[in-house]
């Protein structure tokens, strides 16, 4: 440890957010109901000028400060911006829903403003001890952010169920933090993968820290068997909570995947490959096979996140650089198609009533024909059918596996969106092919209809053109 | 490097072992006399109204969390006092950084009125 | 240039989703407004391709626009390649689909009509009519600009759906959805022969784009594949032969000319533009596109010419017994693409796509007229109740008879040139076969004429055989239906003068076409100018049989008007009437054997396959397993906090059993 001034630049983005958070909490003490849109805009500036100095920042190498346990990369920096962009329009959608339902308050904001800090520090991690602050930093964010709606015994009880098992996963992580520490005498990532290699005979307790890491990464990404929060916790959260949780944090839980097995652990590949294919094939197995089951569309949309985190983990398992940007990419996919999923069960809901159910969505395209050729295009996104972009994402992950020589896990993941595509062609033959349960166009704001209009034909314009963001992806990874 | 800790727990096995003592001592060496009064939870004053494991106000959490946090203020502050003339300028600055969040925080929950008892 | 040709390709399509999907709001002037216009600026910008390409000589373009996707190196992209041959395709294509934009509006004008009363399906029909044949113009543009065989493919399937969707326009005439249907399926024949061309050129050459193939058949002229065991095919002539098979169920080439004929239950303004002028010239156009290929095999040169001989000379005959006006027409189609593939399969190319264009003009031209008489007719179609129309309907009279003397090739008139061209450059073919095409297309000239002067007379002279009621309603069509007719007549005349020397035997298509010296028949035909051609034309055979031809056509159904009745009751004539009149038998024997044999093969594979096999034991089976255990996985999820860290602390231990002790 040396105690010599670091290079604050490759942080400025971090220490900008903190700052901007510190100050809308505090502005925010003064304002009252009338005048709250104040910190609703100075949390979207936040964003943007965090935007501005990440991409001001971005280049093609990796810049280490803090005493190597803070790095800015190329990965960091595209997803560092992807997170901007994810909790923008995630702001964008919830601003009506909230502001119907009281929950219109600075803590939001705030919240989530942290929680994305958490997220930034969490992706551009490069030792142990960082990787774990960001990830206390996002979790405690998101637990609050749960229970937000205190009248509410669903959301009650979700925070109370993320919170317990959030915090056993953590205590999992930092006992095989330990483990490995114990092993290798070092918490930066760089050294951890040096040690690993040169760690000769028995790697019994090598293998043994590495279990315990995973599983607190696969909590985070929803992977089964350790999803058992994420319905629970996406249905019981205010949707607008939910639009929060089930995007952004997907991007930093991918980070901190790469962080600890790509960068940390090379050494172990072959033994955390095994896993992931583990993790991968029961996520996409129990994800698409339950959502069938499922009749409340939040629920419905939580296990169709686990199976995309099957998928994403297929990316990774690879091992290659084109895997990982293929992994990057269908994280970045992930989130986009999550906001369009849960931005239509936020523009379907209006004050007291929650649009929760798949009935509600019966008959949507007597009532809005546009928003139902959206939904349309969200779901047949998630589906993986072309040209949208889920398809995209999916042949690159597909591909990924392909070229590692694991064509049955690939034969795995298609049969399994096969099946998966029942759940969202449902909700297709729902709105087009049956009666409307309750009669009315539907009339959402028009900030509401815009945004969902962009999200969904940005879904359709980026599988026309995926070209940019694989490019993108792919040399973040260095591919 | 793990026998650094010996001394850590040899002061552990002699703390358990005198605070073992002294009790087993107590109970040995006491005079013991027990009658109903001595026997009942309070020997002096009142019957107990209710069972101990009652509601608290949410404020006490309230007040016990702040108090937490100030503390592992002041656990924090003492180590890095004494080391304060090694770690230099950037030292001081990270504590200036680390209070001044702290008072922010402490900003917003008086604000919000969360050291208002009623 | 990249600007002007994706604003050709992207101004019908626009015109085309704004009457298709706004159709309702904008109403019938607006619908045929944007759509013309569409059209209309496609067609200006195209011919200012064309002058740049063709007349100022600059360099053909060819880029790809949009990269859809790479995979293994094989690039599926959409990207334009215009030369000389497609720019003189663009200007065709426009033209006439410009004209019949407007003709339509004239045409449709009472589409209401045709709808039965209170009938769904006529609701907006008219903004619909014109949004397909928009998006018609867009899907052709494809296929000729395109510089990779996945863009024409595209462009393949997409002038096949709307050709399918117009031909069965008046979705509520049960002849009409027959006859869509026919034209779907026959076509589907053809487009499996044409992806599996695809597909081996794709195996061979491992690239889609028309140049790198071009540029490496040379290197792969000799490889041979083996389709069973035993039997070894060059490549070439594989993908050849696969190709043309596309080429004639588009073209209409015998065998699978069967659903042309049909087509004419669409309106009479596609007949002119799809079923005449531009999409059953795909073909021929796609195989003058892969002339590289072409002139590497012999084999499918001959087939190419054989099939294409037979088609001109019998579908001849068929028009000889017709009597529905636009019948008689669609038949002289037949046959002249006949001619046209006769031409591409003596190594002629450009006299076959020289054909194309004067067909086009001059075949659209009779298609419109005979629309026209169909509106003064009041959409009755049988030429016997026709004749003397002349005095009703001057304008149509007369282009009428331009583009009868344009299609009989007349000297001077356009068709003369390119007719002229195929049959000398048959006579100097020496593949195999050509001898039997040379007499075909001689007798074609002979039928052609007497069939075209057949109808000439029926419907313009003679005696008034109509009824007192359409008599006294007979007068000329609307202005925005003779002035097609009109600016149709005079390419019909002039276009062939001009251009016969530079695009049949100058080096016009040099670039766009490549000929092997060995095939070079056109430059054995003696040509010196416009005018020789002309006058020697006076003096050869062709001219000779087309008058008499006429000749013959007047002598019947002018001069002794009983004398067809008893030709036809003579015995042997009879029973040739009578094949004839049955159009060899195609139809019963397709509806026969492949309709009722494919038929009986889907109901045993329905009951055993469907019903029994994939629905009961997998589709539904596999989905009631699903759901058993989608039901049974939900009940996991119990909602108690302990079960869920349970889950997770088994997890936990799992992963150890497999991973750290195991």
């Amino acid at each position: 440890m040396n105690f010599d001034m670091p290079n604050f630049l490759p942080a400025m983005p971090e220490m900008f957010v903190l700052g901007m958070t510190s100050l809308i909490l505090i502005i925010d003490l003064f304002l009252n109901e009338r005048t709250r849109v104040v910190s609703y805009l100075l949390a979207q500036a936040t964003l943007v000028g965090a935007f501005i100095l990440s991409l001001s920042l971005y280049s093609g190498n990796a810049e280490l400060s803090f005493s190597d346990t803070f790095v800015l990369d190329p990965m960091a920096g595209v997803l560092k911006m992807a997170v901007y962009a994810t909790v923008f329009m995630v702001f964008l959608y919830s601003h009506s829903y909230l502001r119907e339902r009281g929950l219109f308050r600075g803590e939001f904001f705030v919240l989530a403003l942290f929680g994305v800090l958490g997220m930034m520090v969490l992706i551009s991690a490069h030792s142990f001890l960082t990787i774990y602050l960001g990830l206390e930093l996002m979790s405690l964010a998101l637990y609050a952010m749960v229970a937000m709606q205190r009248d509410s015994r669903t959301a009650s009880e979700a925070a109370m169920k993320y919170f317990i098992l959030g915090a056993m996963a953590s205590a999992m992580l930092l006992y095989g933090m330990s483990m490995l520490y114990g092993v290798t005498g070092t918490l930066e990532l760089t050294e951890l993968s040096r040690a690993v290699q040169q760690t000769q005979g028995d790697r019994l307790l090598l293998v043994f820290g590495l279990v315990f890491l995973l599983v607190g990464v696969a909590f985070k990404l929803g992977a089964v068997p350790f999803h058992m929060w994420v319905p629970d916790v996406y249905h019981g959260a205010p949707t607008a909570v939910t639009l929060f949780i089930s995007t952004a944090p997907k991007l930093a839980g991918f980070a901190m995947l790469m962080r600890l097995m790509v960068d940390g652990l090379p050494g172990l590949q072959p033994q955390w490959h095994d896993i992931l294919v583990l993790l991968a094939v029961l996520s996409i197995g129990v994800g698409n096979v339950v959502a069938i089951a499922q009749t409340n569309i939040k629920r419905m949309l939580a296990y169709s996140g686990i199976s995309h985190a099957g998928f994403l983990l297929l990316g990774v398992l690879s091992g290659t650089p084109e895997g990982y940007a293929a992994g990057m990419f269908y994280a970045i996919v992930y989130t986009i198609m999550g906001l369009g999923g849960f931005g239509m069960v936020i523009l379907m809901s209006r004050a007291g009533f929650e649009a929760e159910q798949l009935e509600d969505y019966k008959g949507l395209n007597q009532r809005s024909p546009w928003f139902a050729l959206m939904m349309l295009f969200i779901m047949f996104s998630m589906a993986g059918v072309p040209p949208f972009i889920g398809f995209w994402a999916k042949l690159a992950v597909l591909q990924a596996v392909v070229s590692a020589n694991l064509m049955w896990l690939a034969a795995v993941a298609v049969i399994f969106s096969v099946i998966g595509a029942f759940f969202y062609l449902r909700v297709i033959k729902l709105m087009y092919f049956d009666q409307a349960r309750e009669q009315g166009s539907l009339k959402p704001g028009a900030d509401l209809a815009v945004v969902l209009s962009a999200n969904a034909i940005g879904i359709l314009a980026l599988g026309a053109f995926p070209g940019a963001l694989m490019a993108l992806c792919l040399q973040a990874m260095g591919a | 490097m793990l026998e650094n800790y010996l001394p850590v727990l040899i002061f552990i096995a002699i703390g358990i072992a005198f605070g073992g003592f002294m009790i087993l001592m107590g109970f040995l060496l006491g005079p013991r006399k027990p009658d109903s009064e001595k026997l009942s939870a309070y020997e002096c004053g009142f019957e107990a109204f209710e069972d101990a494991r009652m509601k608290f106000d949410v404020r006490y959490y309230l007040v016990a969390i702040l108090f937490i946090i100030f503390d592992l203020e002041i656990a924090f502050l003492f180590p890095w006092a004494i080391v304060l003339r090694d770690i230099g300028m950037f030292g001081f600055m990270s504590m200036v950084l680390f209070l001044g969040i702290l008072v922010i925080g402490f900003i917003y929950e008086w604000k919000k009125g969360a050291l208002q008892w009623e | 240039m990249q600007t002007i040709t994706l604003l050709i390709v992207l101004a019908p399509l626009l015109g085309a989703l704004i009457a298709g999907l706004f159709g309702g709001t904008i109403g019938r002037g607006g619908a045929h407004t944007v759509t013309t216009v569409g059209v209309a600026i496609a067609f200006v910008l195209s011919a200012l391709v064309f002058k740049q390409i063709a007349i100022d000589g600059a360099e053909s373009f060819n880029h790809s626009v949009y990269i859809w996707l790479v995979s293994e190196g094989i690039r599926f992209e959409v990207g334009f390649l215009v030369d000389e041959l497609t720019a003189m395709m663009m200007v065709v294509v426009t033209f006439v689909s410009l004209m019949v934009h407007i003709y339509t509006i004239g045409y449709m004008a009472h589409d209401e009509e045709n709808w039965p009363e209170g009938s769904g399906a006529g609701i907006n029909s008219y903004q619909r009519f014109f949004s397909y044949i928009s998006l018609f113009t867009f899907s052709m543009l494809m296929l000729v600009m395109a510089n990779n065989f996945m863009q024409l493919f595209f462009g393949w399937e997409a002038v096949g759906l709307v050709s399918y969707l117009l031909i069965g326009f008046w979705s509520v005439r049960e002849t009409a959805v027959f006859a869509n249907l026919k034209a779907f399926l026959v076509n589907r024949v053809g487009d499996f022969g044409f992806l599996l061309g695809i597909a081996a050129v794709l195996m061979h050459f491992n690239t889609l784009d028309y140049a790198s193939v071009f540029n490496a058949v040379e290197l792969q002229k000799d490889v041979t594949i083996s389709i069973w065991p035993g039997s070894e095919w060059n490549i070439m002539t594989v993908i050849a032969i696969l190709l043309f098979i596309g080429a004639m169920g588009k073209s209409a080439q015998v065998p699978l000319h069967v659903w042309l004929p049909d087509s004419m239950e669409g309106p009479t303004p596609i007949s002119a533009l799809i079923h005449a002028a531009t999409m059953v010239t795909a073909g021929i156009f796609m195989v003058a596109r892969m002339s590289p290929i072409y002139e590497l095999s012999e084999v499918a040169l001959a087939v190419v010419l054989t099939i294409g001989a037979i088609t001109a000379l019998f579908m001849g005959f068929l028009g000889l017994v017709q009597h529905d006006i636009k019948r008689v027409v669609a038949y002289s189609t037949l046959s002249q693409l006949g001619y046209m593939t006769v031409a591409l399969g003596a190594s002629a190319y450009a006299a076959g796509v020289f054909h194309l264009m004067t067909h086009a003009f001059f075949k659209a031209l009779l298609f419109l007229a005979a629309g026209s008489v169909i509106i003064a007719m009041h959409h009755k179609q049988d030429m016997r109740e026709m004749g003397g129309l002349r005095k009703y309907m001057p304008i149509t009279w007369l282009t009428s008879l331009i583009g009868s003397l344009a299609l009989i090739g007349a000297p001077g008139f356009s068709g003369f040139f390119s007719k002229d061209s195929i049959i000398e450059a048959v006579h100097h073919s020496t593949i195999p076969g050509s001898g039997f095409a040379y007499f075909a297309v001689l007798a074609g000239v002979f039928i052609t004429a007497l069939y075209s002067f057949r109808m000439y007379f029926l419907v313009f002279h003679g005696k008034e055989r109509m009824d007192e009621h359409t008599r006294s309603h007979l007068h000329e069509t609307p202005w925005v239906v003779t002035v097609p007719l009109i600016l149709l007549a005079i390419p019909s005349i002039f276009i062939g003068g001009p251009y016969v020397g530079s695009m049949v035997f100058g080096d016009f298509f040099s670039e766009a076409i490549t000929v092997a010296p060995a095939h070079d028949v056109l430059s054995q035909v003696g040509f010196t100018s416009a005018m020789g051609m002309i006058g020697h034309g006076f003096l050869t055979a062709p001219f000779w049989l087309a008058a008499s031809g006429v000749f013959v056509a007047w002598f019947l159904y002018m001069r002794r008007t009983d004398l067809p009745a008893k030709i036809v009751a003579l015995p042997v004539v009879k029973q040739i009437h009578w094949v004839l009149v049955n159009k060899y038998g195609f139809d019963d024997f397709n509806q026969a054997v492949f309709g009722g044999g494919s038929r009986n093969l889907g109901t045993g594979l329905w009951k055993v396959g469907d019903v029994a096999l994939i629905d009961g034991l997998l589709v539904n089976g596999s989905a009631r397993l699903v759901g058993m255990v989608s039901a049974v996985a939900r009940h996991l999820q119990s909602g108690y906090l302990y079960h869920y860290a349970f889950a997770m602390i088994l997890g936990l231990l799992a992963l150890f059993g497999l991973f750290v002790v195991g």
